[in-house]
């Protein structure tokens, strides 16, 4: 007796949307298992995962906070997945807009410029350099029909190295002990505080506001009907006329706009300053989250205060159960694994066939 | 269903048996208490219009779809038949209407997918190329799915049917890409197997065929049996009345006044995207506005190609070699060609002509991005909608509305829809693939009416179709393409039906020995 997949007569859209639902209630219970066999008391260990971040006014601005990045990010990249364009470099893309927002900000120095005129600068500079980057797969796969999610993925390195490199050389805080960090950006260079008593900032806002604009790019835009269409039948988008060169393009630039706007908030905001990593991994964890969100944009705004909350718990898990860093990761995974498992599951069901007699 | 209507030397216990099948859609009720029994070795047409509910039925006999009410018995026992993979255990086996292959695996390939694994072995390629040659139906098991015709396509179907040795086949129109010869070769088959014991339920909207062919027929209408004949005592006139229950208009032809050159290909030669395409060679064809031409020829011969270069799908590297209303258009793309007044009604309706998984709102925005749809790159979602049901109306498309998904149309209403598209583009030269594929009796004759009243009022009209009573019906000029070359278009009137076949048939079994020879 062997199990084996059957295709589903329909599949029905309840189970479509419970797939999410289903996928991290699997999680949880994956996480309990884990939790069970290092011998930590597992309700003790969810209230450190899932409850304790949130009892603050403080831990909900942090969800909130960790949350705008990942939203907008994943609402950049969803754009072009829509259109099976396949942008894995957005956390490339990130440092990029990282490193001409935080570039800027160390450039104006103490010169006086009012926030009014060098916070938008700064934005404008990370989502243009963030596109650049991202400009850099989708030129290769428009002219020479190079795989984007390998060219992509490898300028993340490239990214990364280059952030190191001008942190430990030309940027470097001469003040700074040795550091590899920049000098602290001045107040005129930080995002405006949201709420007192929290870390919150207008980051939230930048990542709805674009949630809202993708929301209208899809819904009524052609370009969006047109990125929608080539994704769900790349045949009929060519016989329809429908460009795919501009859907690569558009797919890669959104992607890299959003992600480099949100490297130019991490630095204009938690952060502060220029560091060699200045993403915990945003980038990828977008990846997941605008999967889970079934790359709606309401869908993402949930999915990313759901990643958030995994990377909030992480933290606490450590502190308070001194559980390895690795465990935010391993949830990560593991919730996107149920998810595909899930989807699996939307279209195709489970069925034991017992080994039959020979053929007719 | 009344035992009296039941010839007596038939009258035996049926091997499958429907009774009170009852299948409801949101908007329609597809299949309506429907009794249906299927004899031993008889083979039984099912009638109806586009949208009757005929492929409904045939799919939840095949465990596709399941059934709101009703029960079936299978050689006088009941059975619930839950999965395709249920009703191929019991003996059934169904061809259906859109195929339902893998464009990525090879036809060996695909085969293998639907068999035991036993079955499934090495010697499997051998097989089928026994079965096809067996049964007439040439076929190459190493090449790849996305490479091929409708028609070709439709042959891996068929075969992957008869190696599992069927005791019921279903066959969700069969012939419709099929030539004359290959038609006659397919009824031998089918005949063969009826007369082996296997029952065979045949849906055609090809009247004269389903005379020709079948002991039996029931006439659906709106999701009700609404009779049953004996169709070769009838006549296809009778036939058509019983299932749209008014008589059929005949096409009305008026002497043709050909204008300029709308569409001029000059020495077309195209090596295809694929190795197992067909390369076009010279290539010439002027359409001149205000006739219809036509292109006869058995799928595979190039119509993919020459389809593919004049749409603008494929571009072409000499600008001149197609010129589209004056303009050298041969490096354009297909918005551009669209926007000289090219419009196109595809093969491939469903994944081509239009998107399955959309609505019919958006898929009459999907050819008509810049006719009146949109303003400043964004959509008048009101103003498509209005579109898709102004199409609904006139083409009496059935359906729930503008919102429904295209693949919740039955075939014949989903070409329909998409002829409607394009015609209402007010084109000046329309290209229209196998446009009555699948449409029923009564729609044909208005999809064919509407090409000729196109043709009278200016536009020039190119029509590649493997039908050729249709094209000698609605053209002013025929060519015959073979082996990717195009005879020069003659009048109908110079030439007949035999001739044309001939020609057609003749460059039949070429492509394939060609596409033989060229493996390693
Ligand atoms: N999945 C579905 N969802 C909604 N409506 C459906 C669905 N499948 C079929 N229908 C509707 O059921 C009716 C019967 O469809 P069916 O495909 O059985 O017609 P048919 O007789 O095979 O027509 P044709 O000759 O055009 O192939 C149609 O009105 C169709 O729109
Ligand atoms: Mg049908």
């Amino acid at each position: 007796m062997r199990i084996a997949l059957e295709a589903r007569r329909e599949a029905s859209r309840a189970a479509i949307l419970l797939a999410p639902l289903l996928a991290t209630l699997a999680t949880l219970v994956a996480g309990f298992v884990v939790f069970e066999a290092l011998g930590k008391d597992p309700v003790a260990a969810f209230h450190a995962f899932f409850i304790r971040p949130l009892a603050t006014r403080y831990g909900v601005g942090e969800l909130l906070l960790k949350a705008s990045p990942l939203m907008l990010i994943a609402t950049g990249l969803a754009v072009g997945y829509r259109a099976n364009v396949w942008n894995i470099g957005a956390e490339g893309q990130l440092t990029l807009g990282a490193i001409a927002g935080g570039g800027l900000a160390l450039a104006a120095g103490d010169a006086q410029v009012p926030s009014a005129l060098l916070l938008p600068a700064m934005i404008v500079a990370g989502a243009l350099c963030g596109m650049a980057w991202a400009a850099i797969p989708a030129w290769l796969r428009t002219r020479f029909n190079a795989n984007e999610i390998l060219t992509s993925l490898m300028l993340v390195y490239v990214a990364n190295l280059f952030l190191s490199w001008l942190i430990h050389g030309p940027w470097r805080d001469p003040d700074g002990y040795n550091f590899p960090q920049s000098k602290l950006f001045t107040d005129a260079a930080l995002l405006p505080n949201l709420v007192s008593g929290t870390r919150l900032n207008a980051g939230l806002l930048i990542a709805l506001a674009v949630v809202a604009i993708e929301w209208l790019f899809i819904r009524r835009s052609v370009w969006g009907f047109e990125m929608r269409v080539a994704g769900l039948a790349p045949a009929a988008a060519a016989y329809a006329g429908i460009s795919s060169k501009r859907n690569v393009w558009l797919g890669m630039l959104a992607g890299g706009a959003c992600a480099g706007i949100a490297g130019v908030n991490e630095a204009a905001g938690p952060i502060g300053q220029l560091l060699p990593t200045m993403s915990p991994g945003y980038g990828f964890a977008a990846i997941i989250v605008a999967f889970v969100g079934r790359l709606h944009p309401v869908g993402i705004v949930f999915a990313s205060l759901l990643m958030s909350l995994l990377y909030l718990g992480g933290e606490s898990a450590q502190v308070n159960l001194a559980l390895p860093s690795a465990v935010t990761g391993l949830f990560q995974g593991t919730l996107l694994f149920f998810l595909l498992a899930a989807d699996v599951l939307v279209n195709y069901r489970l069925r034991a066939v017992r080994a039959r007699p020979a053929a007719r | 269903m009344s035992a009296a209507a039941i010839p007596p030397e038939v009258r035996m216990r049926p091997r499958l048996a429907l009774r009170g099948i009852t299948k409801a859609y949101p908007g329609v009720v597809a299949n309506d208490r429907i009794d249906l029994d299927v004899l031993p070795g008889e083979i039984h047409a099912v009638l109806g219009e586009n949208g009757a509910g005929k492929s409904t039925l045939m799919k939840i006999i095949y465990g596709v779809v399941k059934p709101d009410a009703g029960t079936m018995q299978w050689e006088g026992q009941a059975v619930r038949i839950a999965s395709p993979a249920q009703a191929r255990r019991l003996g059934l086996g169904m061809v259906f209407q859109h195929f339902s292959l893998f464009e990525t695996l090879t036809v060996a390939e695909n085969i293998a997918l639907a068999l035991d694994a036993a079955e499934a072995g090495s010697g499997l390629p051998a097989k089928i190329r026994d079965v096809s040659r067996r049964y007439g139906l040439t076929l190459d098991p190493a090449r790849l799915v996305h490479a091929m015709s409708v028609g070709e396509r439709q042959r891996v179907e068929i075969v992957r049917c008869l190696l599992q040795a069927p005791r019921v086949l279903i066959m969700d129109e069969p012939t419709s890409v099929l030539t004359p010869q290959a038609v006659l070769r397919l009824f031998d088959t089918l005949r063969r197997l009826a007369d082996e014991g296997c029952s065979i339920l045949y849906i055609s909207h090809k009247l004269d065929e389903i005379r020709a062919l079948c002991h039996r027929a029931t006439v659906l209408r709106a999701g009700r049996v609404t009779g049953e004949c004996d169709p070769r005592r009838e006549t296809a006139a009778a036939l058509a009345r019983m299932m749209i229950g008014a008589e059929l208009p005949h096409p009305r032809h008026r002497p043709p006044v050909a204008g300029a050159p709308a569409l001029v290909v000059d020495g077309l030669d195209l090596r295809p995207d694929d190795p197992f395409g067909t390369t076009l060679r010279s290539v010439s064809l002027t359409l001149r506005a205000g006739e219809i031409v036509g292109i006869a020829g058995v799928s595979g011969n190039g119509q993919r190609e020459l389809l593919a270069a004049l749409s603008g799908e494929r571009r072409v590297a000499r600008r001149n070699a197609v010129v589209l209303c004056g303009t050298a258009a041969g490096r354009l793309g297909a918005a551009q060609r669209r926007s000289l007044g090219l419009a196109f009604v595809p093969e491939e309706r469903l994944g081509r002509g239009a998107v399955p998984e959309m609505s019919l709102a958006d898929n009459a925005l999907l050819t008509a991005r810049h006719r009146g749809l949109v303003s400043h790159g964004l959509i008048r979602a009101d103003a498509a909608r209005s579109r898709a049901a102004e199409i609904i109306a006139s083409w009496n498309v059935k359906t729930a509305g503008p919102e429904a998904a295209a693949r919740s149309l039955s075939g014949g209403n989903l070409q329909k829809f998409i002829v409607g598209r394009e015609i209402l583009q007010g084109p000046r030269v329309l290209i229209a693939a196998q446009p009555t594929w699948g449409v029923d009796v009564g729609a044909s004759a208005q999809i064919r009416q509407a090409l000729i009243d196109l043709r009278d009022a200016g536009v020039a009209v190119l029509v590649v179709s493997e039908e050729l009573e249709e094209l000698i019906e609605t053209c002013d000029r025929l060519a015959v393409i073979a082996q990717g070359r195009l005879s020069p278009a003659r009048p109908v009137a110079e030439t007949n039906a035999e001739e044309i076949g001939l020609l057609m048939a003749g460059s039949a079994a070429t492509p394939e020995r060609t596409a033989a020879a060229r493996r390693p």
